[in-house]
């Protein structure tokens, strides 16, 4: 109870601790402390941001984050490998599979294994359909700040199926934990294929349709052209990523720069904007969706068949029927789920395309069967630090979009 | 019984003043814009297109916890969020209701570590915990259903809460 109590102590900033975040401005009253968060409708989670406002202008943003600490980092260091996939899924909670296949692949390339053809090809598909979900989601939410409501309504449309289709694949609707070290967790059923098509045939209509709405709409264009700036050398040096940084003109992409997970095998084009704001991050965000969607059906018309797990006996467990007679696979199996696996003592870091930018995961391993620490790169954590930049000089009321422009998930920033 | 069958063919209808109330009160819950973790995802979902909560006149998302009744703890409470939590929490006027969305909030769910709160019920009262991690909107929509057959037995003269 005592804890309990002391948990309902909110701790205040000390004056000394305040004046390191204002001007000197603030501390005589001439500007403006105004709290953001850590419950406000548009920062997008629990961020709380300390403005200093001089007027309606913006002189500083700090922001302040943690409020969704979950200690997923040390978490994975109490399971084993495998069992640490669930965690992943937490992070970003609007792209959960980019997260299972950074993981996966970091975990894979410590073993020194890889996953067959097909579950490659598979594991494309539902990246891609979690990026195409993790974009509908941030517009919805970001057309919702700027109060086109039914863009919201629309964008969730959609979103539910591809969660179908999540579902179809693994019963679950957003944490699925599909990816495995090594390969997938099942093949996927027959109705997948069929089910993609489907939703291939059907999203480009309605991304005309958004296109429609917000593109050429003069209100929207009033409230993301010119706001929230960011030059490419300052992009570079903040060490932003993603579709905010290609909104600058860099092309980089890790899945062109530093392919994985067979996206060489792909035609797809990368989307650059060229003024680095609000509303380019918006067109290349949108041009990525429709990338994306090519990305999808060159998989699937060139699904390759096979198994969709190693048959590398490392990390995959002996088919059921081999227990029957053989002691030594029993022995094995029953290692491979009481123990987990054991990677060599090393380390490697992993990096993917998340919907927001680098996901990276660093693993370190002792040679047990349990990591010796795990690190995520989070692209949000980064972003946010540049917000500062984005939004010093503009107006408070367009602090609003250009939080959503750079697309933060707190889940990931404070993991 | 008689009178009111009476009545009710001359257009009136008697009740007690406490069922007229219960039934305004559940009819009408205003939820708070309050979501934390990846929950608030599936309760956004639960908002939106296809699960549409206004069709038990929920729609009405209020920012401020001052204009709200009924509080969605939707995600993973840190112990930072915990005092925040229980400042809106004590924002809300009077009579004001709990869900609990998900393992998170109402054990802790798979983060059984330094961070995360074991259950929003460590700090403030909960009326219905919904299972599941996170909990399908048609979930969170039989915990709403659930509160709002408890909000209609609820007495009139009660000590409120604390
Ligand atoms: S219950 Fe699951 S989905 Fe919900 S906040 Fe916790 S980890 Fe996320």
């Amino acid at each position: 109870m005592a804890e309990a109590e002391h948990a309902t102590q909110l701790t205040e900033l000390t004056w000394q601790q305040l004046r390191t975040l204002v001007s000197e401005r603030a501390l005589t009253g001439e500007t403006m402390l105004l709290n953001m968060g850590p419950q406000h409708p548009s920062t997008h989670g629990v961020l709380r941001l300390l403005l200093e406002l001089d007027g309606e202008t913006v002189v500083n943003v700090a922001p302040d984050i943690g409020f969704l600490h979950t200690g997923i980092e040390k978490s994975c260091e109490h399971r084993t490998y495998q069992k640490v996939i669930p965690l992943t899924d937490r992070i970003d909670y609007l792209s959960p599979l980019s997260n299972n296949l950074a993981y996966c692949l970091a975990v894979e390339r410590l073993m020194d294994v890889e996953a067959p053809p097909r579950a490659q090809y598979i594991r494309v598909i539902l990246a891609e359909l979690t990026r195409l979900a993790s974009h509908l989601v941030w517009l919805a939410t970001s057309a919702l700040d700027l109060a086109a409501m039914s863009v919201f309504l629309y964008c969730f449309r959609e979103r539910e199926q591809i969660l179908d289709i999540f579902e179809l694949c693994s019963g679950q609707r957003m944490m699925t934990s599909f990816f495995r070290v090594g390969g997938l967790w099942r093949d996927v059923p027959e109705e997948f294929e069929e089910a993609v098509r489907a939703f291939l045939d059907y999203l480009p209509r309605r991304l005309d349709e958004y296109e429609e709405m917000l593109t050429e709409n003069p209100l929207w264009k009033d409230r993301t052209i010119g706001i929230g700036v960011i030059t490419q050398e300052q992009a570079i040096q903040w060490g932003v990523t993603g579709p905010s940084l290609r909104a600058t003109g860099i092309a980089w992409d890790l899945r062109k720069a530093m392919p994985y997970s067979s996206y060489d095998h792909f035609d797809f084009e990368v989307p650059v904007g060229s003024n680095g704001d609000v509303y380019d991050r918006y067109r290349v965000r949108l041009a990525e969706m429709r990338q994306s969607l090519r990305i999808i059906r060159q998989a699937l018309d060139n699904l390759p068949g096979g198994p969709v797990r190693t048959p590398d006996r490392k990390v995959t467990p002996p088919p059921k029927e081999e227990l029957a007679y053989s002691m030594e696979s029993l022995i094995h199996h029953f290692k491979l789920w009481t123990e987990g696996f054991k990677p060599p003592e090393g380390e490697v870091y992993q990096a993917v395309e998340s919907p927001r930018g680098e996901f990276g995961v660093y693993i370190s391993s002792d040679g047990s069967g349990k990591p010796r620490r795990v690190h995520f790169r989070a692209p949000s954590f980064v972003h946010l630090q540049a917000l500062p930049l984005m939004a010093k000089g503009g107006l408070v009321a367009d602090l609003v979009a250009i939080i959503g422009s750079i697309d933060i998930v707190l889940g990931e920033a404070d993991r | 019984m008689g009178l009111e069958s009476r009545l009710g063919q001359l257009g009136v209808v008697t009740t007690t003043l406490e069922q007229a109330v219960n039934w305004a009160r559940s009819g009408s819950l205003w939820p708070m814009l309050f979501g934390l973790a990846c929950c608030a995802i599936e309760m956004m979902a639960t908002q939106a297109s296809r699960y549409d909560l206004s069709r038990f006149g929920m729609e009405l998302m209020r920012a401020s916890p001052r204009q709200s009744d009924l509080m969605i703890v939707a995600g993973r409470v840190s112990r930072k969020m915990a005092p925040v939590l229980r400042r809106l929490y004590d924002q809300m006027p009077e009579p004001k209701w709990v869900i609990a969305m998900g393992d998170c909030a109402s054990c802790g769910g798979v983060f059984n570590n330094y961070a995360i709160v074991q259950g929003v019920d460590e700090i403030v009262p909960v009326d219905v915990y919904v299972a599941g991690c996170p909990p399908r909107p048609e979930a969170l929509i039989h915990g709403i259903m659930k509160l709002h057959e408890k909000i209609r037995r609820e007495k009139l003269v009660e000590t409120p809460r604390s």
